[in-house]
């Protein structure tokens, strides 16, 4: 059996939840007067907290409070009143105090909904169950010292909020629109910088099978750490097929927690995390609950950015753009604010987007990069749509040019300079080319002159070959009516 | 000499210029080089460290304008840490930690003017009621040094007692100041939980813990309360709520003062009070209806229940707290770990004693799952209904009185190999902390020729009302000026 | 309430105690003890009760989001058993 769309599992039905940890954005850490921010030498960014000696106490960051609440108002979910930390109880070396701070009965933020776009085009709500806050734990360095691990805490501390799904999603497919969603959200909002290279947004999925028709979930298999949307398609699929064979073969599938090796692209089980996972969890005794104000809750709504949706149909009823065009571009806030740059630069909204949709995505699908990784930033990218505008270049050789940007040659006006791209204006010497068009095809320019409109084509099209696409399409046609006459 | 002097009374000559902080420190130094051998109360002696700090205040004092307690020595319970000193908790596990920050007591302390003589023994991580759990060994007590000086602060006490420090920290759990200051015949009180900051205070059990001064006196213990108390935002559960001068009240008259007699308390229960202890308790009583109280009999009918729900919530939370401590980033690690589980678990069970193992067990079954919800759940529960006890009975008096531990100090040994009869001893003690009020515990008397203590309890925030209560007292008697034979 | 070898064996695994087989009787005599006095709360009925977490009813400080807390790895290595490059070394984690 092959990876395939959720209806291609035979009589088999696949159930997904997923569990996103994104990475609050916040200046320190979630108990602690330490930076978090990214790429330090390791334990420099570690305070008596986040080593947990003997006696310190966390306090709580404001501003990871106001962040969940702030994700939570974007939902539309309910953000309780009254939310507790409890401890999480585990040994593990990354988590210095043998516990960790969570939450676990009373969550910051309750239930609400993502809509996602099927690939049919449909809409499907799926169920956000909870988000809690939390800490982040260290990094185990598994490079060999003497045949040690080495351990680096400045990650420990950094506040998470943990975005809870309800089991709602049928497909891999499904499960990765619904992560854009959420990847696309949290930035939006600015909670969170995005960044899946950099761990600061990353999921488990809860992965199971049932027969078609079946109403009881299948036994789950938790795939741990999953830092990229290919991935997260690649791991679940490979993981369903391994429980259908499982089940199809006569053996069952075992609830535990499973980790994603892409470079073998397979699932395997993590003999290490599965014993005593009896976490104990209990209130901190060293925290109180967290007290959240309708008041509070107002003032956050009333500060919320416009979020996805809203653009997307301010762009369609004020730009004119078509509801593709305005969904692919408000889809990730990098993307649109690449648009909204280019679009200001140019000044023409429609033609910036239909360029970005169009050979720009392509471009970005094509080598599988993000829209911060593209070769060519939206101030170039500008610069050649302008060249379209005032008629220096046309489409069809501005994508060459865009060919050439691509590949670090220079800007649309290096590249055009240097490779003699400039489209011919002067119209002496189009005239010149459409005189030797006709000579050369007297028969047809008569058929042309006889009413037979489609000769048009014909030699428009010769001209645009004669002058190696540079002259202009619009001035080869009024000459040709000209010589109609 | 200077030992037989309290605080108040050698703050007021420091000040005056009388004698010199350097004079007071290295006399106070010297009695416990010359006293400890006997006591063991100390863990660490600062000399080095004492002496330049007595340097500084006496600069201070000079220049002038010095807080009340500038250049006056007091020892800490080695549970505070404390910058570039070691800080043990009285443990194998933290033999070797010399800590990289102090605790807010310790910082707050410090700027009030307060020399550090040293860090005194303890039970280890607070756990226990009679000193005899310290990696360190047993402390005796300084009225017979076959006893006990009870626990957990029971070098803090015993120092006190022998006068090998004027004063002393110490915190409190579920009787940890108030049971050692009974067996060793001092002054200590237990603030509101939230008056003192935690933080740097290694934790046993965060809802419970509190730490407080021991001392001479209430006077004594007033001033001292001044420098330690204050909200810390480094501390989530501390209160933010100003701080009264402890010392301003104390004289106030007793006129009409309700006081008021659990008579679960003094009933003749099995293992109850003993019948000379509640002899000179009530002795004391009628001192205090002499001096215009009115003795009130009240209920505390969830008081029999305070030792069980102690005994889910001390050992859940440490359970916990405790998990630190695994032999990666400070403190001890056993020998060629050959994997993280032997690292964690021979690490563990070679540095923690077996009352600290004991406990994490009990507290880690209490939290397992399937049993939460019938220990620790339940036990929070009736957590609320005990605190509902004592906020009933203030409705209708002002303080409450009652003993401190059921009998006087027992030997050493007496009770090491039976936890539960060793638990019992805190009896009277632990609703108070699991109701999280203030309490103190007061010299009253000597049965056998061992101090017999006598507890105050107040509504939360009244520790000044306490100390009046505890003052006025204390002036009409001499107990706690009374010294043991050796140490006169 | 009576604690058995084998549960004893189970808590200190889940607390990473290695206790000798020698104590583990000992312990399961006193684990079970400590239960049946524990075992007095059932006489109370609690149905109801709300669960006292805090002798206050107060709520969480909120602290404000700025970095306080500088580079002490030195300080704080210095009391470390294993440390190499910056890095607490523990035995080798397997994943």
């Amino acid at each position: 059996m092959s990876s395939a769309a959720s209806n291609e599992w035979g009589q088999w039905e696949v159930v997904i939840g997923l569990e996103i940890h994104a990475q609050l954005a916040t200046r320190s850490k979630i108990f602690s007067g330490a930076s978090t921010a990214y790429g330090a030498e390791p334990n420099t960014q570690t305070s008596v907290v986040d080593i947990a000696l003997p006696g310190v106490l966390p306090v709580l960051n404001k501003e990871a409070v106001h962040m969940a609440v702030k994700f939570g108002m974007a939902i539309k979910a309910e953000v309780a009143d009254r939310s507790v930390f409890d401890r999480k109880n585990y040994f593990y070396p990354d988590l210095p105090k043998g516990y960790q701070i969570s939450q676990f009965d009373l969550p910051i933020v309750g239930p609400g909904t993502i809509d996602i776009e099927l690939e049919s085009g449909e809409t499907k709500t799926i169920g956000v169950t909870r988000a809690h806050l939390e800490e982040d734990a260290g990094k185990s360095l598994h490079e060999d010292y003497a045949g040690m691990t080495g351990i680096d805490l400045n990650r420990a501390g950094t506040p998470l909020l943990e975005i809870v799904s309800e089991p709602d999603m049928r497909s891999a497919k499904e499960a990765v629109a619904y992560m854009k969603k959420i990847h696309t959200l949290v930035q939006y909002i600015g909670i969170c910088d995005g960044n899946m290279q950099e761990g600061s947004f990353r999921c488990d999925a809860n992965v199971s099978v049932r027969p078609k028709g079946q109403e009881e979930y299948g036994t789950r298999a938790e795939l741990k750490n999953i830092n990229s949307f290919r991935f997260v398609e690649r791991a679940i699929n490979i993981e369903v097929e391994r429980q259908i064979d499982l089940i199809e073969d006569g053996g069952e599938v075992v609830q535990e927690t499973r980790l994603y090796d892409s470079v073998k692209n397979e699932t395997r089980s993590m003999r290490s995390k599965e014993e005593a996972n009896d976490y104990r969890y209990f209130p901190d005794p060293d925290l109180l609950p967290v007290v959240i104000t309708e008041e509070y809750r107002q003032q956050v709504r009333a500060e919320l950015p416009e979020l996805p949706e809203q653009k997307q149909k301010r762009f369609m009823e004020e730009l004119g753009l078509s509801a593709y065009d305005a969904g692919v571009i408000t889809a990730s806030l990098a993307l649109s604010s690449y648009f909204d740059t280019v679009a200001e630069k140019t000044g023409d909204a429609k033609l910036s987007a239909n360029w970005i949709t169009g050979e720009l995505s392509a471009r970005l699908n094509r080598e599988e990069i993000d829209i911060a990784d593209a070769a060519v930033d939206a101030g170039a990218f500008a610069l050649l749509l302008s060249r379209i505008k005032d008629n220096t270049i046309s489409g069809k050789i501005a994508k060459d040019v865009l060919d050439a940007m691509w590949k670090g040659e220079g800007s649309a006006d290096e590249v055009i300079e240097s490779k003699g791209l400039k489209q011919i204006t002067d119209t002496g010497a189009i005239e010149a080319f459409v005189d030797e068009v006709i000579a050369n095809n007297p028969s047809q320019f008569e058929e042309l002159k006889g009413g037979k409109d489609k000769m048009m084509g014909f030699f428009v099209g010769q001209v645009m070959k004669m002058s190696k696409g540079k002259a202009n399409p619009a001035q080869v046609n009024e000459l040709i009516r000209q010589k109609m006459k | 000499m200077y030992h037989t002097k309290s605080v108040t009374e050698l703050s007021a000559m420091l000040q005056a210029g009388e004698v010199s902080s350097v004079e007071l420190t290295r006399y106070f130094l010297d009695r416990i080089k010359n006293s400890d051998e006997k006591l063991n109360s100390f863990i660490t002696v600062c000399e080095e460290q004492a002496l330049a700090q007595a340097k500084e205040c006496d600069e201070r004092l000079k220049a002038g304008n010095a807080p009340a307690l500038t250049g006056v020595p007091v020892a800490h319970k080695d549970i505070f840490c404390t910058d570039g000193v070691k800080t043990s908790c009285a443990s194998k596990m933290l033999d070797n930690f010399i800590s990289p920050y102090d605790a807010t007591v310790v910082t707050n302390m410090r700027a009030a003017g307060v020399v550090m003589l040293g860090k005194t023994n303890m039970d280890e991580f607070a756990m226990g009621s009679s000193n005899e759990t310290s990696y360190y060994g047993a402390v005796k007590n300084p009225w017979n040094l076959k006893a006990v000086p009870g626990g957990s602060s029971g070098g803090s006490a015993a120092a006190v007692a022998a006068r090998l420090a004027p004063a002393a920290t110490g915190t409190d759990t579920g009787g940890s100041i108030r049971q050692p200051a009974a067996f060793c015949g001092i002054t200590g009180i237990k603030p509101t939980y939230g008056r003192v900051s935690r933080f740097g205070m290694i934790a046993f059990a965060s809802s419970l813990d509190q730490a407080g001064p021991m001392g001479q006196s209430a006077s004594d213990c007033a001033l001292l309360l001044n420098a330690m108390a204050g909200f810390d935002e480094k501390d989530s559960t501390s209160i933010e709520k100003a701080v009264p001068d402890y010392s301003a009240d104390l004289d106030k008259p007793l006129d009409g003062l309700r006081i008021g007699l659990p008579k679960e308390y003094f009933a003749h229960a099995e293992g109850g009070m003993n019948a000379e202890v509640e002899a000179i308790i009530k002795t004391a009583l009628d001192q205090y209806k002499a001096m215009g109280a009115e003795l009130v009999e009240i209920e505390l009918p969830n008081s029999a229940l305070s030792v069980p729900v102690y005994y889910v919530v001390a050992p859940a939370e440490c359970s916990t707290n405790l998990s630190r401590f695994d032999g990666v980033r400070y403190g001890y690690r056993c020998e060629d770990p050959k994997d993280l589980n032997d690292l964690y678990t021979r690490s563990r069970g070679e540095a923690f004693g077996e009352e600290v193992q004991r406990r994490i067990m009990v507290g880690t079954y209490a939290l397992s799952s399937g049993y939460y919800d019938a220990y620790y759940l339940k036990a929070q529960q009736l957590r609320q209904l005990i605190s509902d006890d004592f906020k009933n009975a203030y409705e209708k008096v002002d303080v409450i009185m009652a003993p401190a531990t059921p009998e006087t100090a027992f030997n050493i040994g007496e009770k090491s190999d039976d936890p539960i009869s060793m638990y019992l001893s805190d009896i009277y003690t632990i609703a108070v902390n699991l109701a999280g009020i203030p309490a103190m515990s007061i010299p009253v008397g000597f049965s056998d020729g061992m101090p017999v203590g006598m507890q105050i309890i107040g509504n939360h925030f009244e520790e000044a009302r306490l100390l009046n209560v505890a003052h006025k007292y204390q002036q009409q008697t001499d107990w706690h000026t009374t010294l043991p034979e050796e140490f006169k | 309430m009576s604690i058995e070898v084998d549960e004893v064996k189970k808590i200190a695994k889940l607390a990473c105690l290695n206790v000798d087989d020698a104590d583990i009787q000992s312990y399961a005599t006193n684990l079970s003890n400590i239960l049946d006095l524990v075992a007095q709360m059932d006489a109370v009925d609690t149905t109801g009760v709300t669960p006292m977490s805090h002798p206050f009813d107060v709520v969480q400080r909120l602290r404000e989001d700025v970095v306080t807390d500088l580079d002490r790895r030195e300080d704080f290595q210095a009391i470390a058993p294993a440390v190499e490059d910056g890095l607490y070394l523990v035995p080798k984690v397997l994943e």
